[in-house]
């Protein structure tokens, strides 16, 4: 059984580049989740992983709107990354290993079923420093970043990503490397605009309630123009957690959610899922 | 109008650091190549947070730029109000996005104050 381990995690500039701002009666609840983001990091570990796929979200940092695909893998040696002012974002420039055999050959396999575009050269944002600041704070798993175009419209439909998700776990299950799912993306926010900082909590936890119990039709049976008047710009990236869950197969277990943390203006959540047979 | 070119500007300024190094050194040279508005090029040259968000600059390449020009966390999302109180709401773009005979921006419903 390749696909070792799948799970989602929020992802956010704010999560590490705001930390110091969080209000003193909410640091308890900030600890708790990069807590909870350690014992994320513990599972992959544990779950014996040779290589972590990320699934994030495109935030123009690869890809413009002169060709902006729908889904991306970078299959090349090596990532480069944050784009982002490092004193801004607080983590380093770094160089991350990738996984081009592994890489390519899940490609291969995916694009039987999904067109999938593919990339050499890899420029990480925060959609995928930050997930790795805390999942291989050594930089030592090889990574294949993914992204889903998530802001751009148009979008891809999320039957599509539900496919995605499914090809993905097809392609990993024939490897020899034992591989780690991630994805990585909001649910409600509003990044980034003067609305940054609100959450929808209700809207979120019905959300997370269906991504846990894998009911993919209620998952797959949001419109954009509902995503958008609920859950912000910043709802498109539930691609990325639909993609993750949709690998997985199995219900999720719903480790950390809180929306008590404005400045990191998305609302923390961890979450894993059960590797289906 | 060309949004586009605003955005691509931007969007290779922010992940490029030749393109970053040639605009500190002349911003003229730098917009050259772009087929931008008066008010476009001033925007961008003058680092104008505010100008650009209501022109409709999607927020993960303008929040990139914030970054860019070291513009703390606050201001950047006080610059946002500021730029809608003195050119009004978002003109195009995502956050001016339509559906169903809504629209969905709320560019005049800004909380201040707290949120991040």
């Amino acid at each position: 059984m390749p696909l070792v381990y799948s799970g989602i995690l929020s992802h956010a500039p704010g999560i590490t580049g705001r930390s110091h701002l969080v209000e003193p009666d909410k640091e308890a609840t900030r600890d708790a989740f990069y807590a909870c983001l350690e014992r994320q990091r513990e599972a992959i570990r544990s779950s014996g992983a040779e290589a972590l796929v990320v699934v994030a979200a495109e935030h123009f940092a690869n890809f413009f709107m002169d060709n902006m695909p729908a889904y991306c893998m970078g299959i090349g040696a090596k990532h480069t990354g944050p784009i982002e002012d490092t004193e801004w974002l607080k983590i380093g420039k770094k160089v991350i290993q990738g996984a081009p055999e592994l890489a390519t050959r899940i490609a291969e396999l995916m694009l039987k079923k999904v067109d999938l575009a593919y990339s050499e050269e890899w420029q990480c944002d925060h959609g995928i420093m930050v997930p790795l600041n805390f999942l291989t704070p050594n930089y030592d798993l090889p990574v294949i970043p993914c992204n889903i175009n998530c802001q751009g419209p148009p979008l891809t439909p999320l039957n599509r990503v539900w496919n995605f998700g499914e090809a993905l776990r097809e392609a990993c299950d024939v490897q020899t490397e034992n591989i780690a799912i991630v994805g990585t993306g909001g649910i409600s926010h509003w990044p980034a605009t003067p609305d940054s900082g609100k959450i929808n909590e209700v809207w979120d936890r019905q959300f997370l309630e269906r991504l846990m119990s894998q009911n993919k039709e209620q998952l797959l049976s949001y419109s954009d123009e509902e995503v958008y008047a609920e859950a912000g710009q910043g709802g498109f990236e539930i691609r990325t957690l639909i993609a993750a869950a949709a690998a997985a197969g199995g219900r999720g277990t719903l480790q950390f959610y809180s929306a008590e943390l404005p400045i990191f203006a998305v609302g923390c959540t961890v979450a894993s899922f059960e590797i289906s047979n | 109008m060309s949004l586009y070119q605003v955005q691509k500007f931007l969007y290779n300024l922010n992940r490029d650091d030749r393109t970053q190094k040639e605009f500190g050194r002349n911003k003229r040279q730098a917009l050259a190549a772009y087929d931008l508005t008066q008010e476009e090029y001033i925007a961008i040259e003058s680092g104008d947070i505010g100008l650009l968000y209501v022109l409709g600059v999607n927020g993960q390449i303008l929040m990139h730029y914030g970054a860019y020009l070291k513009i703390e966390w606050f201001d950047y999302l006080q610059a946002m109000r500021d730029g809608v109180s003195k050119y009004g709401p978002v003109r195009h773009g995502i956050y001016a996005m339509k559906g169903q005979n809504r629209k969905y921006a709320r560019v005049s419903q800004l909380r201040g104050g707290g949120g991040a």
